[in-house]
């Protein structure tokens, strides 16, 4: 029997089981979960979610524990190692390749919008962030991330993103250098409990603000949340040319509700629609929608949980501490996200400013916002700094599997690993950072990396756990120590009915966003991502994919070549 | 908000609120595992074939 003596552990459960939330809570909880569910209708959308969290989200978490803690009693801590060894089949170490290459390529970009809420944050307490108008809040974040030309984003003057980039940049470095419990963990035990307290101070603040604008009646809180909740959408629909009706707006509040069926009996080319929860059920866009958030929310498919688990001691609990996890992020994401951003945004902007895209919401029409409400520039500051202390709790989870892989494939230790690691990054992050123009090379990654590629890796991976190593070794290695079992019907779930979801719905997401297939009404333009690579070839877009082949090849050949990964004494030298 | 809006934005924002909090009551009454080793107890495929 062989048996290893980890070089790091965490320092107790409620530790990592912050830190795991930590890395799941980010952004998306509360910027883009609300912006879905008020487009699609809260009933509706909440219904497809909870389902693709019970199919998508629990199966692959806890696959992902049970996995990584099974790699870590063989001694290993990085995805190729770990998939190697316990699966007896050495090449799926370079399936494992993509645990690391997904983590680190995310850092390259997602740090740059770490510096973002930083800077947005010390600009809110400076009192720089006054907008008058929605046309002033565009042209601050324009110049502050650089969007108009490529290399301005590096300035140092506090209303750029230099300064803040470094900063940020140097802080995360700093905490992995820590190390994984006096570091990460130690950060995330103050970090996530801080920001649910600013989170909750925020919700306060946004729960309390009546109807600032008395001439607009329309414009309050409540509308706000029935927005995003109610279960019946309602639309003022315009009858075009060849006799289709086609959505003209939506309507919130009872005045709004009134002049629209006004129009509509004074125009027999209006009509007001109400659509009920199952017609909105039957648009396969809110399943889409749906089943992404899960996915993305929870961190899962990023080779983060799986690194983090294998860390854990023989018979720590997965079970609870998955759960835990992913219940901790749901908590943030539909009790305080969905509670705040987008009543938020309609309260002040009317529907208008409460939809559009997760930047747009966040960066262009919540700063206005708190311009707008009584002590904003506070609240602005606290909503900023909440989601800087998210940003950095995910930035660090996806530099350790980098860290962990390093240490396994070149035999060194954590400091010289962290220094490799930062100077990848630091070029990495650069080439992102400098070619800002139209965040061309932030987009290019986010889409191949941060949304292709970890549906790639979660599918997988949960093949691997429900086909490769079997649902009932699988669940023997997840059940190891738990103080529940996980319920029986996962064995049936995680062996066919995620696989099937995972694959219809990426199927479906490639089909309509590479290439540009519309399902619905047949009619196909090729995506934007894939125009650029093969059809109106962008410089930068080019160079951002060679980005990802180089550091892709890098990771592969140092799995191919390390000691560790040729499993002499593993499984591996048997498959 | 309609009464519809009221009823799914509770049921929605009670389901995950309790969910985290029976979850967070359970890690910290239950003792923790105290072992500081790794051990080697997991079967792999080899195993089986032996």
């Amino acid at each position: 029997m062989t048996s290893f003596t980890p070089k790091e552990t965490w320092n107790s459960r409620i530790g990592i089981i912050l830190a795991v939330s930590g890395s799941a809570v980010g952004l998306g909880n509360f910027l883009r979960f609300p912006g879905l569910a008020a487009k699609h209708g809260g009933g509706a959308f909440m219904l497809a979610y909870f389902i693709s969290f019970l199919i998508i989200g629990l199966s692959i978490c806890w696959a992902e524990w049970a996995m990584g803690r099974a790699g870590g009693q063989k001694g290993y801590n990085s995805s190729p190692g770990i998939l190697g060894a316990i699966t007896g089949r050495k090449n799926l170490k370079y399936v494992g390749v993509l645990g690391v290459l997904v983590p680190v390529m995310i850092y390259m970009y997602y740090v740059y919008i770490e510096a973002w809420c930083l800077g947005y944050a010390v600009n809110f307490m400076a009192g720089n962030l006054d907008f008058q108008s929605g046309d002033e809040a565009g042209a601050f974040f324009e110049s502050f991330v650089g969007i108009g030309e490529n290399g301005t984003a590096f300035g140092f003057d506090i209303k750029q993103v230099g300064l803040f980039l470094v900063a940020v940049f140097i802080l995360n470095f700093f905490l992995i250098y820590r190390g994984l419990s006096r570091g990460i963990e130690l950060f995330c035990k103050y970090a996530m409990p801080a920001l649910v307290i600013l989170a909750l101070v925020v919700l306060v603040r946004v729960m309390t603000l009546g109807t600032p604008d008395p001439g607009n009646p329309d414009l309050n809180v409540s509308n706000g949340l029935g927005y995003m909740w109610n279960p019946t959408k309602v639309f003022l629909e315009e009858r075009s040319a060849d006799g289709d009706w086609q959505k003209a707006r939506e309507i919130v509040g009872e005045r709004s509700l009134s002049i629209a069926q006004q129009e509509a009996s004074a125009s027999p080319d209006l009509r007001v629609r109400e659509i009920f929860l199952p017609e909105q059920l039957t648009n396969f866009q809110l399943w889409l929608d749906a089943a992404g958030q899960i996915f993305f929310s929870l961190s899962i498919g990023f080779g983060v949980i799986i690194t983090y688990a294998s860390y854990l001691k023989r018979k720590d609990d997965v079970v609870l501490s998955g759960l835990a996890s992913t219940s901790a992020n749901e908590f943030c994401e539909v009790g305080l996200g969905g509670l705040m951003t987008v009543p938020a945004a309609f309260t002040f902007l009317g529907i208008a400013g409460a939809t559009g895209s997760t930047l747009g919401l966040g960066f262009n029409a919540l700063p206005m916002v708190f311009s707008s409400m009584p002590a904003g520039q506070l609240f602005g500051f606290l909503f900023f700094f909440l989601l800087f202390l998210a940003a950095v709790t995910s930035s660090l989870s996806m530099l350790q599997p980098g860290i962990a892989f390093l240490e396994e494939s070149m035999n060194i230790g954590r400091h010289q690993s962290v220094a490799i690691l930062g100077f990848i990054t630091a070029i990495g992050s650069g080439f992102v950072v400098y070619f800002s123009k139209d965040l061309k090379a932030l987009d290019t990654i986010d889409f191949w990396v941060g949304t292709f590629l970890i549906f790639v890796l979660a599918t997988v991976q949960i093949i691997i756990f429900g086909w490769v190593i079997g649902i009932k070794r699988g669940l023997k290695m997840a059940n190891q120590g738990a103080i529940f079992p996980v319920p029986k019907i996962y064995g049936f779930i995680i062996r066919y009915v995620t696989p099937t979801f995972l694959l219809t719905i990426f199927a479906l997401w490639t089909t309509q966003n590479v290439f540009g297939y519309n399902i619905i009404t047949g009619q196909q333009e090729y995506s934007s991502y894939w125009k650029d690579l093969f059809i109106e070839p962008n410089g930068v877009a080019i160079l951002s994919v060679f980005l990802i082949i180089i550091v892709a090849s890098f990771i592969a050949i140092l799995a191919a070549i390390a000691e560790k990964f040729k499993f002499e004494n593993e499984e591996g030298k048997k498959s | 908000m309609t009464l519809g809006g009221w009823i799914i934005m509770l049921v929605s924002v009670g389901s995950v609120t309790a969910l985290f909090c029976w979850c967070i009551f359970k890690v910290l009454t239950t003792p923790e595992e105290e072992e500081k080793i790794h051990g080697f107890e997991i079967e792999t495929p080899d195993a089986e074939h032996k």
